[in-house]
């Protein structure tokens, strides 16, 4: 039997640009539900960290991510060296979807993978010394 | 330090066995106050699988059965776990306990800088290295590859988002933009027609944008040797910039806070020429 599909709801905390009532009763119907669920604050900032939590939520299987664009959720995972798995994630628009859209699809057992296709990507930001190196002499 | 360096605090809101559940009403208000401080949590009791743990530091919060908090601790020492019984204690006593572990574990304050940096879409990208040629902040560099990265996010500029604009392919969002394509939305052939037309701000102001800051700079040299006048130099710039900000939808404040003449055309020569050496070596690899 194939496992429940995980949740994961990012609240976009640092902008105003997901309708706040539609994060609200989103979050909201969330906590009524039941259901265990992650939540993080802001997939941006975590992303631009390069933390390294982004790993742990995109590993274990099936996921449905409440967030924004599918496109923008597939490359800031990417950014964070934390590649989702294209045939088992299914990301929901806050930004364009209604709270019930959205609310549906997150507890409707089914998963409809959604993250664009594309060719193989180059890793990131390489993590080997000399690039840290170049980082901080950049920086500096 | 960068923001990448630091560590994070995983806030779990556990109500499975030996724990009390939370009113509904409690929960959402604990759950939305800490998401809004900037914390991650995983809410645990009800049905479901979360994200499995790592090495971030844990605080376990609940409802704990006669007040006693289990004795738990990872088996590998690996990952340290905390747990704090919060019945009775009101949503802003538990903001104030979890400030002080996170204080104590030295951990992220979060929501200290608005998470603005271009993510790019390697579906999209050709290497080409305009946005490296164009970025004045370091922002971007490459990897060992030669691949096209962004590799200085903390010195890219809030709500600029210039770059996106130059790049031929729209393969670079800003995720918390207002418009589509920028924003991560699907690139529809539309967008790439208006790509193609988009503006091309070196065009709107007459030619190559770094050569007419250098023959600005020059004018305005020997124009100050005869004026000095500062205020004049100041509207003058300030009517070049806002031809750049209406052409690449940047805030005003940025291009105010752009160095010298002289100095973006260092700047400048710079970027383009660490470009230049990446698509040399890129050419040579492939």
């Amino acid at each position: 039997m194939t496992p429940t599909p995980r949740i994961l709801y990012c609240h976009c905390a640092y902008a105003q640009i997901v309708p706040k009532e539609v994060k609200e009763a989103v979050l909201k119907k969330l906590c009524e539900s039941n259901a265990a669920f992650d939540a993080v604050a802001d997939l941006c900032e975590m992303s631009a960290r390069r933390d390294p939590a982004l790993k742990r939520l995109a590993e274990g299987g099936a996921v449905k991510i409440a967030a924004c664009y599918p496109r923008a959720v597939k490359w800031l995972f990417h950014a964070a060296h934390a590649d989702l798995a294209a045939e088992a994630t299914e990301v929901l628009n806050m930004r364009v979807q209604s709270a019930a859209e959205v609310s549906a699809a997150l507890f409707h057992p089914d998963l409809k993978p959604n993250l664009p296709a594309g060719k193989t990507a180059p890793p990131p930001a390489s993590e080997s010394p000399e690039n840290e190196a170049r980082e901080e002499m950049t920086n500096a | 330090m960068s923001l990448k360096d630091q560590t994070t605090l995983r806030i779990v809101l556990y109500e499975g066995s030996g724990a009390q559940p939370l009113s509904t009403g409690d929960r959402f208000t604990a759950v939305s106050t800490l998401l809004e401080k900037g914390f991650a949590l995983t809410c645990v009791g009800g049905a479901g699988r979360v994200a499995g743990a790592d090495g971030t530091s844990l605080l376990v919060l609940g409802r704990f059965d006669g007040g006693r908090t289990p004795q738990v601790e990872d088996a590998n020492g690996a990952v340290p776990i905390r747990f704090q019984d919060i019945d009775g204690i009101d949503t802003h006593g538990v903001m104030d306990l979890v400030e002080s572990v996170r204080a104590e574990a030295k951990a992220a304050k979060h929501g200290e800088w608005k998470p603005w940096f271009p993510v790019i879409d390697y579906d999209r990208c050709t290497n080409c290295m305009q946005c490296l040629s164009f970025c004045l902040f370091g922002v971007y560099g490459v990897d060992e590859q030669q691949h096209i990265q962004v590799q200085n996010n903390d010195n890219c500029k809030t709500n600029c988002p210039a770059c996106s604009r130059v790049c031929p392919e729209a393969a670079i969002m800003f995720p918390k933009y207002k418009a589509g394509p920028i924003n991560g939305d699907a690139v529809s052939d539309a967008d790439l027609q208006r790509e193609k037309m988009k503006v091309d701000i070196s065009a709107l102001l007459g030619g190559d944008i770094y050569s007419l800051l250098r023959e600005r700079s020059e004018k305005a040299k020997s124009r100050f040797s005869k004026e000095r006048d500062s205020s004049k130099a100041l509207q003058e710039r300030q009517k070049c910039l806002t031809k750049l900000a209406q052409a690449g939808d940047i805030p005003p404040e940025v291009l105010m806070s752009l160095p010298s003449p002289e100095e973006i055309v260092r700047r400048a020569e710079e970027a383009k020429a660490k470009a230049q050496a990446a698509l040399l070596a890129a050419n040579r690899t492939s």
